[in-house]
């Protein structure tokens, strides 16, 4: 339950581009970490290694270490499949199974382990799941109705209350309100709020303030041009990159003098 | 004009119609009703030669026992021999189309969908001969076998035929025949799975093959019935390979291996017609509008099953 996770030299390629260069960065258990940058800098990039999901492109590969509490994600004898059952994720559009009612969708995840449950546990997850997302009580009334019939807010915490329904140890989001109204993008956030208490938070985010508000560090990724990695310019305390950071290019991001 | 036209219709109501469009919505819908005038020729063709043969005493069509007992066997058979090549091609056909889009490395996926589309190119009197030559002969052992074994099933209640031009060789070449069309299909519409949903499971933790259940085959699976619908519809359909392949004639029986078989509808016009005169014909055609109403109302069942879960089928 919220684990620590440590990169240490980490190189991300596609094929023979290297797209992400020598990040060296520890996320602490039970609290937000943000990841800001420019379009095409590698932040999405590094989220998805970190629960080995950028390795199902083909030709992508990873160099380098993901350390989570003492246990190599890369090692030989990992299989990624565990990897992403440990290390839950929730994408920029809102995905749920359209060829599943809403119960289903939220119990996707622990039909996988593919142990037998119990009517009655299975209930329970849906229950838990849901009201963890914040979700329970708009959809109580129709879970089995298909989860594509949401509004694109709801469809995210479903997205969310499936994540959470095999209890990860760390919760992966990249940009999960882009494509959402202010309203939904709220609503999520106040979930995050509650979720770090549970689990390890890492979020992907073009809006800044959005960053402000919810994390507790945030990482600066930038790229010197077209056709260079992505680096890991800056890591701190939100509080501190907002206010004063060590990099210049760092402020003038966070200023909006680029980007 | 202006003086019939209502004076408070709003100005905006009146659409600028451009000449491309216009053009483009007027072929369009040529073509919907061309394809509705010749499928209405043929039905209207169908019924008023069928007509004779409907209303002909029972004693003076072919078989002297009335129109029923002619058609029902011919049915019988058209039915058994396509939905055994339905049943054959199916699976197969889907598990050529996940092995393209999932699992081959992809210059094999290439060269194999090639394949594939070869096979639809090949006319139907080589899959005959093929048929008859080389598939016959070389199933005579199984039908032995399925006799022998099998024999507590009707199916397989032999005897066993010498020759294997039984209506489960038939089958089995109605399948290859059926085989491109369906794994062309599903191919398609595998490709087509969103990648989004795909990671989706693959982010939950799913083996490949987990993903492929969640993912690809619910998003897949209308348009793997509506490939199987018109591989049904050629398996229905085929003529010439049947009729040179099955030794039919005898009346109805499921047995499928025995060397009596009741033929098939379209191969049976073909093999009769030429000698077919005046009420004969008039018989033959009524057995032509039999097929196509089975045709009709298999697609009917198909789109039926295909929209009874419209809501979940991720269209929305």
């Amino acid at each position: 339950m919220a684990k620590r996770i440590e990169v240490s030299d980490l190189d991300i390629y596609y094929g023979d581009f290297k797209a992400v260069e020598g990040v060296n960065v520890a996320i602490e258990p039970r609290s937000i970490t943000a990841l800001i940058g420019p379009s095409g800098c590698g932040k999405s990039t590094f989220l998805r290694s970190l629960n080995r999901m950028h390795e199902v492109i083909p030709g992508a590969r990873v160099e380098g270490k993901v350390v989570m509490d003492g246990q190599d994600l890369y090692g030989a004898d990992v299989d990624p499949v565990n990897v992403r059952r440990q290390i839950g994720m929730v994408f920029q559009r809102p995905n749920p199974f359209p060829t599943m009612s809403i119960y289903e969708n939220v119990l996707a995840g622990n039909r996988l382990n593919s142990k037998r449950m119990k009517k009655a546990e299975a209930d329970d997850v849906v229950e838990r799941s849901l009201r963890g997302a914040n979700l329970w009580n708009e959809v109580k009334d129709r879970l089995d109705r298909p989860g594509s019939g949401l509004s694109g807010g709801q469809q995210q915490r479903l997205c969310i209350a499936r994540a959470i329904a095999v209890e990860p140890d760390v919760l992966l989001m990249d940009e999960p309100c882009s494509a959402l109204d202010p309203i939904s993008t709220l609503a999520i956030e106040d979930l995050m709020t509650e979720l770090k208490d549970r689990f390890t938070i890492v979020i992907v985010t073009h809006n800044m303030q959005q960053a402000a508000r919810v994390s507790e560090s945030t990482g600066f990724f930038n790229l010197n041009g077209v056709g260079q990695p992505g680096r890991l310019i800056e890591f701190n305390p939100t509080e501190k990159i907002f206010s004063n950071p060590d990099e210049k290019a760092t402020e003038d991001y966070i200023s909006g003098r680029f980007g | 004009m202006t003086a019939t036209k209502a004076p408070s219709e709003p100005r905006s109501q009146q659409a600028v119609r451009r000449p491309g469009d216009r053009i483009f919505a007027g072929s369009a819908k040529a073509s919907g009703v061309f394809i509705l005038l010749v499928l209405a020729g043929v039905a209207a063709f169908l019924v008023s030669e069928a007509v004779p043969a409907l209303t002909a005493p029972a004693e003076d069509v072919p078989g002297g026992e009335g129109l029923g007992a002619y058609v029902a066997p011919l049915v019988l058979g058209t039915l058994l021999g396509a939905v055994l090549a339905l049943l054959v091609a199916t699976p197969l056909a889907v598990g050529i189309a996940l092995y393209v889009t999932y699992y081959a490395p992809r210059r094999v996926a290439a060269t194999m969908g090639y394949v594939i589309d070869l096979l639809a190119a090949i006319p139907s009197v080589v899959y005959g001969f093929w048929g008859l030559a080389v598939l016959a002969p070389a199933l005579v052992p199984f039908h032995v076998w399925a006799a022998d074994t099998l024999g507590f099933l009707s199916f397989f209640a032999g005897p066993a035929s010498t020759s294997g031009r039984t209506m489960f060789t038939v089958g089995l070449v109605l399948a290859v025949m059926i085989l491109p069309i369906i794994s062309a299909i599903s191919r398609e519409v595998f490709s087509q799975a969103p990648a989004l949903h795909r990671e989706a499971a693959l982010a939950l933790g799913a083996t490949r093959w987990e993903m492929i259940r969640m993912a690809v085959l619910p998003y897949g699976k209308s348009g793997v019935i509506g490939g199987a619908m018109l591989g049904l519809g050629r398996a229905l359909g085929e003529t010439m390979a049947v009729a040179i392949v099955l030794s039919g004639g005898a009346g109805a029986t499921l047995n499928l291996i025995s060397s009596s078989n009741p033929s098939t509808i379209a191969s049976n016009i073909a093999l009769r017609f030429p000698e077919a005169t005046g009420l004969g014909i008039n018989t033959l055609i009524a057995s032509g509008l039999v097929l196509f109403v089975i045709t009709l109302a298999v697609n009917m069942l198909a789109r039926w099953i295909v929209n009874r879960r419209a809501d979940f089928s991720g269209a929305n």
